[in-house]
């Protein structure tokens, strides 16, 4: 879509989207994932192993997390074993705080402190293929999960700063995140439906991108079409706002690697 | 080597129509998209792909820049005999994958 033609629709959207101050939030028995209002052709594609494109990155996961790596020689599976036990339930409570940064982090920056703690390795860029084959691969052993990010005297000041931001009004077209998602989902933004916004399935293969891309690259395809500025990825605002997006979709299923148009 | 996800049902009853489906990784550059340096990328695509069952071509296709990545395609044939359903692609840069998938008719 041209910027123009966002621009036409947010104004054509804006006295719907103008109206509540602060936006109340969706019941938890209310709440959808973005699986529920997509259509039969792309539910199957994520149903079936064989036709989700996301597979190939799990595969490519799967040989990363058994190959030697960095100074120390070392191999994912050196340490942690068979990523089907140790890495059962791990996807579905990150972000989780680490006590090394004093501060959460989700699974990507998980890889890569290990990977320079234990491999000895440089850390993998954000949005590099081995990064995200990884996310996926250690995502994966944990489909079909309940979500449940820690809430304890550690992480509420980073959930509540994720809400903050969830809230706060921001770009040029001065939107919040919670007048789409939480107001206004289920009706239709340029012939698409607004989901209810919960991350249970990233890293996701975004027909869009034809690739897999991490919630972060999500976070800042929503905060252009907002005319704001995106922090850059890795940012630890960003992993503020995944990790109040996951106490959000507490209790839901994780669909990781999950299929969205 | 570039993956491909196959699914065909492992068995079948004889003069029974199968569905076969395929998955091929593949990021098929278009050779319209700069880089962030304003440069063309090249084209790089899978520009073939064939089928064969028991060695008997059954299915082909031919692949443009408009195709998206990672290409899919679900096509179907009449069980015959049991066998070796053959799948190659082709295409720029000298790209060249197989893969095979057995079937046992009823």
């Amino acid at each position: 879509m041209t910027r123009a033609a966002l621009v036409l629709v947010a104004c054509i959207f804006w006295p719907l989207l103008g109206a509540p101050a602060q936006a109340s939030e969706i019941p938890l028995t209310e709440r959808k994932s973005g699986y529920e209002l997509m259509g039969p052709d792309i539910r199957a594609m994520q149903d079936d192993d064989t036709t989700n494109p996301a597979m190939f990155w799990v595969l490519d996961g799967e040989t990363f997390w058994k190959r030697k790596d960095g100074a120390a020689d070392k191999t994912c599976a050196d340490c942690h074993g068979d990523a089907a036990v140790s890495m059962k339930g791990v996807a579905a409570r990150y972000p989780a705080f680490s006590p090394a940064r004093g501060r959460p982090v989700n699974v990507e920056e998980r890889v890569n402190m290990c990977r320079v703690e234990q491999q000895s390795a440089a850390p993998f860029a954000p949005e590099s293929k081995e990064l995200l084959a990884l996310s996926a691969y250690i995502g994966r052993q944990s489909r079909g999960m309940p979500i449940t990010v820690a809430e304890d005297e550690q992480t509420r000041r980073h959930i509540e700063a994720g809400r903050t931001a969830f809230h706060q009004r921001q770009g040029q077209l001065n939107l919040s995140c919670a007048q789409c998602h939480d107001d206004n989902w289920g009706q239709k933004l340029a012939g698409a439906p607004i989901p209810q916004g919960h991350a249970t399935g990233y890293p996701i293969y975004r027909l869009e991108w034809q690739a897999l891309g991490s919630l972060q690259r999500r976070l800042r395809n929503c905060l252009s079409g907002m005319r704001a500025v995106s922090y850059p990825l890795g940012a630890p605002e960003y992993v503020d706002l995944e990790l109040f997006l996951m106490w959000r979709a507490r209790g839901m299923p994780l669909e990781t690697p999950a299929v969205r148009p | 080597m570039a993956r491909a996800l196959i699914n065909v049902p492992p068995r079948v009853k004889r003069g029974e129509i199968f569905e076969i489906k395929t998955l091929m990784q593949h990021d098929m550059e278009t050779g319209f998209r700069p880089d962030n340096m304003g440069r063309r990328i090249p084209r790089d695509i899978i520009t073939d792909f064939i089928c064969k069952y028991n060695g008997e071509e059954i299915f082909r296709a031919e692949l443009h820049p408009a195709i998206a990545a990672n290409p899919f395609f679900v096509f179907s044939t009449i069980a015959t005999e049991s066998g070796t359903l053959t799948f190659e692609w082709t295409g720029d840069n000298g790209f060249v994958a197989s893969e095979t998938a057995k079937i046992t008719v009823e």
